[in-house]
């Protein structure tokens, strides 16, 4: 179940993307989601499907890795789909249920669910690009970086990103051993696959609580570990791969900048 | 390198609010650059006994010196943390990092070490066990061995004089366990290393020069593994085996074939057994 998720699966290049620094990716993609958010216009979201799908080609990822990411999001994109499709009330009637009257399609319902979708479905793919081109470390530490200066107001920025690198580490080995523990109750006669929502919530049960039991197993040793590599927190610790700006950086935000002016602009004027 | 002088420990029990002693009065001198094998029975208090050996679990009583520092000082903690390094039995529960490279890196940060020089640390750590090729590969991808020497690449990254390893090959399969011990054997041979290796396996403590075998937190053992394994009797008597060489050898002669006591390695019973056929042979 976890191997849907992308986080933490970087995919190793040379790209533009790639070599640029992560602290700039990071603030540059949360600017990049702003922007979304602010749009609603087709022919704004038309520059950003086509910007959308620049960035993807300047990334070279290959764009399965990016639909993969997708992929797990596939319910909650019907999901919002077809709630906004039926809920929104509008003038313009398209289409009416021949049973029941409420149930009516309106083209203001149409276009919410279509921008509903879009806006979910760039906003995967734009954190998938920063996830898939920049290395879990250099995330994390472009996170410790940028919180930084909110440590007056007590951020713990450091260990924000400490607790981060070790969930990344930890999903795969997680999940393996839920494989195995699910594997096990099976052979025991569990059964995961059937009866409704509520008997299937239930029979998770003897699944979370041995995964628990080992997730906090596991903590402890890995304290104890840490300890022993004579870990203390942030304090006076260096950095094996330094993170450094450069022009490239500085490109990057002017374009982005720019790109935001003309959308914003085109959103205003259509 | 190491001595440890009366050392006591022991926690006050939840039920009946006692003290109970996991290790006892134990003395111990470790010599530098010796490659020590610490047996004992489940429980015996070999984990205890490591933790002490750099500054995760303090004395109740008595003292333990790493190469002179008392771990009980707190400003000595990372010095000595440095000075004995630490590998543990489960290998995914001691990597912290989602990159080989990074997680060798680890140690050093912590300790704040300039950036080149991590990096030299780690090019040369992971060439010592081997695992160069795999400097930008994601642990979870590895096998088990793998994945233990590059937590040993992780502490040889502080450059420590010491490295004390706690079950290291409890979990890994015959594959893994023979690079693992590889790694340490070479370690101890051309670089000099001070091993404290805990084990459940003979053939491994066969390896070592010295064995200390503990018993209810003492130390009730402690000899050369030639000596140690020779007395066949008594080390099944605490529960304990000796390497399956020693033991076919022991069989042999209860058999009335005469054969030498202090046989510990294949290689040497393969002489031995194949100098005896030749015997017959001629005969
Ligand atoms: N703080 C503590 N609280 C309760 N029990 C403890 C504590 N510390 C140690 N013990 C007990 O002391 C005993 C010795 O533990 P230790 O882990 O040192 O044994 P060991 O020789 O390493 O055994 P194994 O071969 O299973 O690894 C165990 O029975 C353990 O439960
Ligand atoms: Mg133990």
């Amino acid at each position: 179940m976890f191997k849907d998720i992308t986080i933490g699966q970087y995919v190793e290049g040379n790209s533009f993307i790639h070599k640029m620094d992560a602290r700039v990716k990071i603030l540059l993609s949360l600017f990049y989601i702003i922007i979304l958010f602010l749009i609603s216009s087709p022919v704004a979201y038309a520059v950003f499907t086509a910007f959308t799908l620049f960035l993807v080609y300047l990334s070279k990822v290959p764009p399965k890795f990016i639909l993969r990411g997708l992929k797990p999001m596939m319910y909650i994109l019907v999901f919002t789909a077809v709630l906004n499709l039926f809920m929104t009330q509008g003038s313009t009637v398209l289409w009416v249920c021949p049973f029941w009257s409420t149930l009516k399609i309106t083209k203001e319902g149409l276009t919410t669910a279509v921008l509903m979708i879009l806006r979910l479905v760039y906003l995967v793919i734009g954190t998938s690009v920063l996830t898939l081109t920049t290395s879990p470390l250099m995330l994390t530490d472009g996170i410790e970086k940028i919180l930084k200066p909110f440590e007056i107001i007590k951020v713990p920025s450091h260990e924000i990103a400490m607790m981060m690198t070790i969930a990344i580490r930890f999903i795969p080995t997680l999940s393996e051993e839920t494989e195995k523990i699910m594997k096990a109750q099976m052979a025991r006669g569990a059964d995961f696959e059937s009866g409704n929502v509520l008997k299937r919530a239930k029979a998770m049960i003897p699944l979370l609580v041995p995964l628990f039991i080992s997730a906090f197993r596991r903590a402890d040793d890995l304290a104890v570990a840490m300890d022993s590599r004579c870990y203390h927190g942030g304090k006076n610790r260096t950095r094996m791969k330094q993170m450094k700006m450069t022009v490239r950086d500085l490109w990057a935000t002017l374009f982005m900048v720019g790109f935001a002016a003309a959308v914003i602009f085109i959103q205003k004027l259509m | 390198m190491i001595d440890i002088e009366k050392l006591s420990f022991s926690y006050d029990d939840e039920e009946t609010h006692e003290k109970k002693f996991v290790i006892k009065e134990l003395d111990l001198y470790i010599d530098k650059g010796s490659f020590v094998a610490v047996l004992g029975h489940n429980g015996s208090g070999k984990s205890t006994l490591a933790k002490h050996l750099n500054g995760i679990l303090l004395p109740s009583g008595g003292k333990v010196y790493i190469a002179g520092m008392d771990t009980a000082d707190e400003k000595n903690t990372f010095s000595i943390r440095s000075t004995a390094g630490m590998v543990f039995q489960n290998p995914d529960n001691q990597i912290v990092a989602a990159v080989v490279e990074d997680e060798v890196a680890f140690a050093p940060e912590n300790l704040g070490v300039p950036p080149e020089e991590i990096r030299r640390r780690v090019d040369e750590c992971l060439e010592i066990v081997n695992m160069s090729e795999f400097a930008k590969s994601s642990p979870s991808r590895l096998s088990g061995g793998q994945k233990q020497r590059v937590a040993i690449a992780g502490v040889l990254a502080m450059e420590p004089e010491c490295i004390i390893l706690d079950e290291p090959t409890a979990m890994l399969d015959p594959k893994g366990r023979r690079e693992v011990m590889r790694t340490i054997k070479s370690l101890n041979k051309s670089r000099g290393m001070t091993v404290v290796l805990i084990t459940h396996y003979m053939d491994e403590a066969a390896m070592a020069d010295r064995i200390v075998v503990m018993e209810k937190g003492s130390v009730i053992i402690d000899d050369v593994p030639k000596k140690v394994f020779s007395e066949v009797e008594k080390i099944k008597e605490i529960g304990l085996d000796v390497p399956q060489v020693t033991e076919l050898l022991f069989r042999l002669r209860s058999m009335g074939i005469d054969m030498p006591e202090d046989i510990i390695s294949v290689e040497e019973c393969e002489k031995v057994i194949l100098d005896r056929l030749k015997g017959l042979k001629n005969d």
